[in-house]
């Protein structure tokens, strides 16, 4: 039974190969797009940022049902209070983006010329935290969760739009992303993409495997699992614990370098965030 | 209310029985609640809070459906083809299932939720008084895959009906 | 955060929908932290909804209710305007109360 997992899973040493001939991001972003609406030809493409709610009917219907009140609605509110609220020195999150950090989520994440380095909004709520004399919050739940739950409320719909600039650092950053996606990690020996790419739809165990395409767009998520809302940091972490490797640190490059990748994978679909999931 | 609650008491039917199976004050109250043709006692209150004087707590501690439905009503189940009962095939969590009950049975006083599976057998109950549509929707946790009964008390009677709902492991989709 | 009660509540002119999330671990006491001690049972055990002073649904709960419980359910009259209370104790004595507005 294994034996025959783990050969499937080989199939996608053809992913990588393709990926290695294509030369833009803009192109890879084509082809990766179009690798998952020919493998769905059923699923509406905004309906990718649904995940696994996209591809069964029964679980489509839990999801309505729980959708009518969502469970993340207490940490909308939560998230309003402390977006909207003053720090000690009278600034607020929303002085430290763009438009007051309404309706941006899907510009993120964003590669900081400065830094060279990629900004999630994780990253970007916390930077705003230190640069006004606050202690960072922890980038898996709590506070922070609840504050993008709201942030990604304002965005509701609006089609991603991820940009890589013309900065080698930043094609660099997108690269590292692809990379660690594609690359075997664990005890189980899995990538990123062995899931999500080529075992997508399909089931492991009871679970549906969600695309990857549009697998950021809905976070942050409240997930019954979890009892709470929680980061892409957070779930980065939890899936590389599922394959039994080490996961890197909340705040590493390489975490925020993924979800930069697959943002601009996901560019066009909208935000389906905040999410709920099993 | 302490007459409302002692008339349907009296009216219900055989107090002495229910008093032996029951065992206790608290418990024979509980049973009054869910006696046929119970209404809102609270009703003559500006501003009815909840208060856990009417909690059927003895009913919440079975183990078993029989013991649950006989502390809880103190009468027997009779299988119902009107009532709607609405659960999934495949619960994608069994920390919450979503349930919704709905019967065209008339007079419905409480509605009840049974998951056989669970350590305690009963998930929840509903008192409804009159003018409350007999539906209820919500959202309930279980331990296995097991068969979920509903309970509807109307008219004085009590029916059911189940569904096996199974529960796998999940936390891995999405 | 504000208040453990969410409500929506609107009038059609001739029944009263309700949807109502509260925010409680309902703990069940079956569950055991990450360190494999057991989380001590804490839920909801009465939930009352009125409207003008009358009850128009009583819930008792047991551990088996989902986190962050959520109900529905209908009732004849009611208007737009209308006051519509939910009122909830749990096993540990904590209470909590609001009023909504229907819409």
């Amino acid at each position: 039974m294994k034996r025959i997992l783990l050969a499937g899973i080989a199939l996608c040493v053809a992913a990588p190969a393709l990926a290695a001939t294509l030369s833009s991001p803009a192109a890879e972003q084509k082809a990766f797009q179009s690798y998952f609406f020919n493998k769905f030809p059923a699923v509406a493409h905004d309906d990718f940022v649904n995940g696994p709610y996209a591809m069964d009917a029964g679980m489509r219907a839990q999801w309505k049902d729980i959708l009518q009140f969502p469970p993340y609605q207490f940490s909308i509110d939560n998230g309003k209070a402390l977006f909207t609220a003053a720090f000690p020195n009278g600034h607020s999150y929303g002085d430290c983006f763009a438009n007051k950090g309404i309706g941006i989520t899907q510009n993120y994440p964003m590669f900081d010329a400065k830094s060279g380095k990629i900004m999630t909004l994780e990253l970007a709520l916390n930077k705003c935290r230190t640069d006004n004399g606050l202690k960072p919050l922890d980038m898996e739940k709590g506070d922070i969760a609840d504050i993008e739950a709201y942030m990604a409320s304002t965005s509701d719909g609006k089609a991603f739009d991820v940009k890589i600039p013309n900065d080698p650092r930043a094609l660099a950053d997108y690269r590292a992303g692809e990379a660690y996606f594609y690359t075997r990690r664990g005890q189980l020996n899995f990538s990123c993409a062995s899931c999500h790419v080529q075992g997508a739809g399909d089931h492991l165990r009871s679970d549906v495997l969600a695309p990857a395409l549009g697998m950021t767009a809905s976070f942050p998520l409240y997930r019954s699992t979890w009892g709470n809302t929680g980061t892409l940091t957070r779930r980065f972490i939890e899936c590389n614990t599922q394959v039994r490797a080490v996961p890197a640190k909340a705040d590493s490059d390489v975490y925020g370098d993924l979800a930069y990748f697959l943002a601009y994978m996901n560019n066009g679909l909208p935000v389906g965030g905040p999410g709920e999931r099993p | 209310m302490q007459n409302t609650k002692a008339t349907v008491r009296i009216k219900s039917g055989p107090a002495l029985t229910r008093r032996i199976t029951l065992s206790g004050a608290a418990a024979t109250t509980l049973a009054a609640l869910f006696a046929p043709g119970f209404k809102a006692a609270l009703a003559d209150t500006a501003a009815p809070m909840a208060d856990t004087s009417a909690y059927p707590a003895k009913a919440f501690a079975q183990k078993t459906k029989d013991d649950t439905i006989a502390a809880l009503f103190n009468m027997t189940a009779t299988a119902s083809t009107d009532i709607s009962f609405d659960a999934p095939d495949i619960a994608e969590n069994g920390a919450v299932v979503p349930v919704s009950i709905t019967t065209t049975l008339p007079d419905v006083t409480a509605i009840a939720v049974l998951a056989l599976g669970n350590p305690f057998t009963l998930a929840q109950a509903y008192q409804f008084p009159a003018g409350t549509n007999p539906a209820v929707s919500s959202r309930i946790k279980l331990a296995k895959t097991t068969d979920v009964i509903a309970l509807v008390q109307a008219g004085g009677k009590l029916y059911s009906v189940s569904k096996n709902v199974k529960v796998t492991l999940g936390g891995c989709g999405g | 955060m504000a208040g453990s009660i969410l409500v929506r509540a609107s009038s059609d002119g001739t029944a009263t929908t309700v949807q109502a999330l509260i925010h409680h671990p309902m703990d069940s006491g079956f569950v055991k932290d990450a360190s494999g001690k057991l989380i001590p049972a804490h839920y909801i055990q009465v939930v009352e909804f009125a409207h003008a002073g009358t009850v128009v649904l009583t819930a008792f709960w047991g551990g088996a209710v989902s986190k962050d419980p959520f109900t529905k359910f209908s009732f004849k009259g009611g208007k737009s305007g209308d006051a519509l209370s939910i009122s909830w104790v749990d096993n540990l004595g904590n209470k909590d109360s609001t009023t909504a507005t229907i819409s």
